[in-house]
């Protein structure tokens, strides 16, 4: 049986001593590792950003793909094959911006693939410039006098577009948030957790300061994730920080729904000369 | 044909059929186009369509010989005009004695009209209501109409009807049959058959039985060799690959996925190809466009993908239901950096099918992007052919690793540095293969570097590059049809090989070289490709002679002229002689 251990290469993290992304790297590799799967049993697909520099030291079968691409990679691999676990990696840039529409129509099909979204509000490795979840009047590198908008909610997104797993998390709670990665994981369906990830560079100086204070953990209340209206009020919470899962229901996953795959996997399928004598009579 | 034409100088009919959007026409005039084929007859076919839903103008032309037929005719020996906008629009292409069959009840005719052609009214909502069926089938009323002035075989049209109509229940199939045998009685007795200039005569059967586009043999050879993923977006004119293969992805046991743009589509591919399967994504040139960061992954990674783009004039939007040449410039250098690629470039159905196979195997082989590129009008014209014969061709996966080969490796690299380019692939899911696979450049495992390693950056680099001798080898050659000496050669690609095809009928002293492999170009095979030639005229359905310039740039061969087209029309065999006379 693999160790978390067994889940990490040789190569040195290059994310600043404190980034966030240690908690969800340390949870994520538990997280594998207590649901008994081997390295090759897994798939990752990486967005570009800090958390996609990940794709080196993760020890998985990685695909670092483009910047904001991750998912549509990650949904074609689970397709193709769908006895692997698929895990897509984005930032809150990659995730919710620049793959903004991959996001939205992913969470409508239901694959069984988990999307951990490391959110530290800003493009961090591209130097600080606003993101889709900075909020509204941050000044940035790319809006000094002010961001306009108002911040995309990416858990409430996905309840809206019928994700059936939404979870949001605090990399500094690492056990809570290897909790958290195993049900997503398990879960059959297309999962999203959401990780608020303190960037310790581009991040006010008080962040964890002010996570410590507004995070709370859903387990520790009555809170039942069954009722999507609840769940949606939930996650517009910012006041008070909800961890845990906000919703989850259960509904056939996207392959389970393909004929074509029922009796194995796409791979497995021999790659031969197919007759086609049967689709020619239409052309006669 | 008129039986005492002289064969080599007017070895076609030609049928055109006018009328408005959502009219039919296209549906009666493959059936028609099936009659012949039925009855042994060769046919190629080509809709003009505005880009609407209803209305508007819609032709569909079919030119039909006793030999076989390799291009559209610009000329129409019988047009059937169903609306004034169609009557004015095709008069110009009726030939000299060609005729015109008119709906009469749609519009009127006057006797200076139509420049002095004979004009055959045809009553069709008045026989439609006569006949007892619904307006829809006034199309096939016109295909019985014509089968009796041309003399050909009733028999013949009722098998394809009832062949066509087969699943829309016995009521459907009854109407038509009807519609048909009203239309040919009708006109053999009130529009003087036996008078008729033109008859088309059956000939027996012959081995060009199926009637098919490029994008329908694209498909079948899709099927054929393997493929096993689909993911598309729509667009003209590459659509029907996206539905076709979605209608059999059940039969086939393929998994076929219209995602919400073209990235996803590009990047749902590689996904699939990197998980192991053979994978396919379709589009034109605007939805390429979309694809060029994927395709760059695509060629860093060194995913195989095949990817068929079908062209359309542009730029942007351009023209999006007529045709052009104007993309393989584009798909040469398409995606930022620097990276291996190949375009096919078939020029009729037949050969879209044997390579779209060879894409599969080229692209796995050498684990690069393989593109087909066709166009509008090989891609939605039809044309009968022979039946593609699977020992044709062979399936060739190139290195990919079992388990077993795992097992005997420590430390596996994806991306091995090997003389020949290509690195040993292994799959998700296999023991011993974990990698990365990483679109920031790498080192022999895939993991990230950067420019403080300067030497594995140009390893890695010569190591993709170093495929290119493969790939040369491996391509079809160029290939010369007519006399192997001649005055004058024409030196083309894709599409424009069927009407230049149709033209040598006519040309004495000219022959064509076609290349379906336009790139990579080889300078060698292309300098034993040229040797003969004494004149070398290249001839290209786009405006700025794109294959003319690859070949000057790739091999110093400079053609002596460019013949060009970027009107929204592909050559016709006629013009092709006009300007080759001109040279």
């Amino acid at each position: 049986m693999a160790k978390d251990t067994d889940f990490m290469t040789k190569i040195k993290p290059t994310w600043c001593v404190g980034c966030g992304n240690f908690g969800i790297w340390t949870a994520l590799r538990q997280a594998l590792a207590e649901l008994s799967l081997e390295p090759h049993q897994v798939v990752m697909s990486f967005d570009i950003g800090c958390c996609g520099n990940g794709a080196n030291w993760h020890r998985v079968y990685g695909f670092h793909s483009l910047h904001g691409r991750p998912l549509p990679v990650a949904y074609a691999v689970k397709l193709a094959n769908h006895d692997l676990k698929v895990i897509a990696i984005s930032g809150d840039g990659g995730g919710y911006g620049e793959g903004g529409n991959h996001f939205i129509h992913t969470c409508r099909g239901n694959i069984d693939i988990t999307y951990i979204i490391h959110n530290n509000h800003r493009y961090s490795l591209t130097t600080g410039q606003a993101s889709p979840t900075t909020g509204h009047g941050e000044k940035t590198k790319s809006t000094p006098d002010g961001l306009i908008e108002y911040p995309f909610n990416g858990l409430q997104v996905a309840i809206t577009l019928g994700a059936t797993f939404v979870a949001q998390g605090y990399s500094d709670e690492v056990v809570h948030l290897k909790e958290l990665f195993k049900k997503a994981i398990s879960h059959p369906g297309f999962s999203l957790v959401d990780v608020l990830q303190p960037c310790v560079i581009f991040n006010g100086k008080d962040v964890r300061e002010q996570y410590r204070a507004k995070v709370y953990k859903l387990e520790e209340s009555n809170y039942q994730p069954n009722d999507k209206a609840v769940a949606y009020a939930k996650a517009g919470e910012t006041e008070k920080l909800p961890i845990g899962v906000l919703y989850q229901e259960s509904r056939p996953t996207y392959e389970q729904q393909l004929p074509q795959l029922a009796k194995q996997t796409l791979v497995k399928q021999e790659v031969k000369k197919v007759e086609i004598s049967e689709l020619l009579k239409e052309f006669k | 044909m008129k039986n005492d034409k002289n064969t080599k100088n007017n070895p076609v009919f030609t049928w055109k059929i006018g009328g408005i959007a959502g009219g039919g026409q296209q549906v009666a005039g493959l059936i028609f186009t099936k009659a012949c084929v039925h009855g042994g007859l060769y046919t190629f076919d080509s809709s003009e369509y505005p880009s609407r839903i209803r209305g508007g103008l819609v032709t569909y032309r079919v030119s039909i010989g006793q030999e076989p037929v390799n291009s559209i005719y610009q000329k129409n020996q019988l047009l059937i005009a169903l609306t004034r906008e169609a009557f004015e629009y095709c008069l110009a292409d009726v030939a000299a004695e060609g005729v015109i069959l008119y709906d009469s009840d749609e519009f009127e005719i006057k006797a200076d009209e139509a420049n002095g052609k004979k004009i055959y009214p045809l009553p069709l909502e008045k026989l439609a209501k006569e006949a007892g069926i619904k307006s829809i089938a006034s199309n096939i009323i016109i295909t019985g109409a014509c089968t009796a002035l041309l003399d050909y075989d009733l028999e013949i049209l009722n098998e394809v009807i009832k062949e066509t109509f087969a699943g829309k229940g016995e009521e459907v199939v009854a109407m038509n049959l009807t519609a048909a045998k009203f239309g040919y009685d009708y006109a053999k007795k009130n529009l003087d058959a036996d008078k008729f200039p033109y008859k088309l005569k059956a000939q027996g059967k012959n081995d060009q039985s199926i009637v098919v586009t490029a994008n329908d043999t694209i498909c079948l050879a899709a099927v054929a060799c393997g493929c096993k993923f689909f993911s598309a977006y729509p667009m003209t004119p590459a659509s029907s690959i996206l539905q076709i293969l979605a209608g059999w992805a059940l039969k086939t046991d393929m998994v076929v996925k219209h995602p919400e743009d073209e990235i996803s589509a590009m990047h749902m591919a590689i996904g699939a190809a990197y998980a192991g399967v053979r994978s396919m994504t379709c589009t034109s040139g605007g939805g390429f466009a979309l694809m060029n960061e994927g395709l760059s992954l695509a060629g860093i990674t060194e995913t195989p993908l095949v990817i068929i783009e079908s062209q359309r004039p542009g730029p942007a939007t351009g023209l999006p239901t007529w045709t052009e040449q104007g993309d393989l410039a584009y798909v040469v250098n398409s995606g930022h950096g620097e990276f291996l690629r190949v375009v096919l470039a078939p020029g009729d159905p037949t050969e879209a099918f044997y390579l779209t196979t060879q894409a599969f195997n080229l692209a796995e082989k050498y684990q690069i992007p393989v593109f087909v590129l066709v166009d509008k009008y090989i891609s939605e014209g039809h044309e009968s052919i022979v039946e593609p014969d699977l020992a044709k061709f062979e399936i060739n996966r190139g290195k990919l690793l079992t388990e077993a080969d795992l097992a005997k490796i420590t430390d596996y690299q994806r991306y091995q540095i090997t003389a020949d380019g290509v690195s040993p692939r292994a799959i998700p899911g296999q023991a011993g293969g974990v990698h990365l696979v990483n679109s920031d450049e790498h080192d022999e495992f895939g993991f990230t570097i950067e420019g403080f390693t300067p030497e594995i950056r140009n390893q890695m680099a010569k190591k993709r590059a170093a495929k290119l001798a493969g790939i040369l080898a491996d391509l079809p050659k160029p290939e010369l049809f007519g006399p192997a000496i001649a005055k004058l050669t024409l030196v083309g690609w894709g599409s424009v090989k069927g009407p230049v095809l149709e033209a040598l009928k006519s040309l004495t002293d000219v022959n064509y070289l076609h290349l379906a492999a336009p790139w990579p170009l080889d300078s060698a095979t292309m300098k034993v490709a040229v040797k003969g030639a004494k004149k070398l005229v290249s001839i290209e359905n786009n405006q700025t002679a794109q294959l003319a310039n690859l070949l000057q740039q790739a091999t110093g061969i400079s053609v002596d002229q460019r013949l060009t087209k970027y009107n929204g029309a592909q050559f016709f065999p006629e013009e092709i002689v006009e300007l080759v006379g001109k040279l």
